[in-house]
């Protein structure tokens, strides 16, 4: 069966003009699911995109990005904004709320944003945690694309640190590009290329394009479907009391 | 004597400029040296077979065995002559025969 490729953090701004060639470039490359991140919720703007990527032949996910400063935080926006969007992403700056997300069975993606090279958040403990949930760690490509020199190199040796922590735990890796920018756009095998740069086999890279990131949408959609009752448990038919 | 297999790829250059050959294999070659070294560049046997600079489209032929590291090398490239640029693979094939017809097949090229 063909691959199904997936971006979920296609940061696209819909105001903007060249917001649809992005679109239409993807879709070129070859991608058939794309996830764009909304900080609040605005049914206008998720509407919006929507019909964007709908024109361009693609199917859309929304997704939150949250970042939460605490874990008191973090459990408020996920309360309040869980069935609202399709994909739940945590973008993890401090230690205490990427243990947090990471028991948290609300939460399906686990981004760490590289600030500091020398601190590892995405440690075995966090693994551990993230392994007895639904999370999957996200590894964002656009830096590889923007950095150059010594950066790029302390990058690639977290990436492949945490790579390797995340397959020891078994947990699922999804590969994402993260652009903005029309230019920084790449295609899915050119990804799953660059994720061999930190010694990701072609295969798992594929499949953190593919079938990860397709399984954990398909999941929510299900979940937040009229039809969902719990994990397992759907409602075929609504019957007549007799 | 086991022959070694080459790879041949149809990249597009995606830039409002237009660039001339040298000027695309520079790059490359920039681009899998900072990548993978000068040994790994030394593996790859990168050459260019063709560039058309009106459809901005090269052919460049590299060996089986390093396919994945000029691909990563290709990826990597956002700019070229100080000018922003991204490079897409639209075919890759065993023959350059092959790859046209992959190429007008599937991007009526």
């Amino acid at each position: 069966m063909k691959r199904v490729y997936a971006d979920l953090h296609f940061c696209i701004d819909v105001e903007s003009k060249p917001c649809s060639c992005a679109v239409r470039k993807a879709m070129k490359l070859g991608y058939g699911l794309m996830a764009v991140p909304f900080r609040r919720f605005s049914e206008d703007s998720v509407r919006q995109t929507k019909r964007l990527c709908e024109e361009a032949g693609v199917d859309f996910a929304s997704r939150v990005d949250l970042e939460p400063r605490t874990p008191e935080e973090l459990l408020v926006n996920l309360r309040k904004l869980r069935r609202r969007f399709d994909v739940v992403a945590v973008l993890c700056e401090s230690k205490v709320v990427a243990r947090q997300a990471a028991k948290d069975r609300r939460v399906d993606l686990l981004n760490f944003p590289q600030p500091d090279f020398r601190r590892a958040i995405f440690d075995d403990a966090e693994a551990e945690l993230a392994s007895g949930c639904m999370a999957a760690l996200e590894i964002d490509m656009k830096p590889l694309l923007t950095l150059g020199g010594p950066a790029r190199t302390r990058l690639l040796s977290n990436l492949r640190r945490e790579a390797a922590t995340a397959a020891r735990h078994h947990i699922p890796i999804v590969i994402s590009s993260g652009v903005s920018d029309e230019m920084h756009v790449r295609g899915p095998k050119d990804l799953a290329a660059l994720a061999s740069l930190f010694d990701l086999p072609n295969m798992q890279a594929l499949n953190a394009i593919s079938d990860n990131p397709a399984a954990i949408v398909k999941r929510n959609r299900e979940k937040l479907g009229p039809k969902f009752v719990a994990p397992g448990i759907r409602l075929v038919k609504r019957g007549k009391n007799s | 004597m086991k022959v070694a297999k080459r790879r041949y790829l149809a990249v597009e250059i995606d830039s409002t400029e237009t660039f001339v050959s040298r000027q695309v294999m520079d790059a490359v070659w920039s681009a899998v040296t900072k990548l993978f070294g000068e040994y790994g560049a030394s593996q790859t046997g990168l050459s260019l077979i063709n560039y058309d600079e009106k459809k901005k489209i090269a052919i460049i032929r590299t060996w089986h065995k390093t396919l994945e590291m000029v691909r990563a090398a290709l990826a990597s490239i956002t700019q070229m002559e100080n000018k922003s640029v991204a490079t897409h693979i639209l075919a890759v094939s065993g023959t350059i025969k092959a790859l046209h017809c992959r190429l007008e097949e599937e991007h009526s090229i």
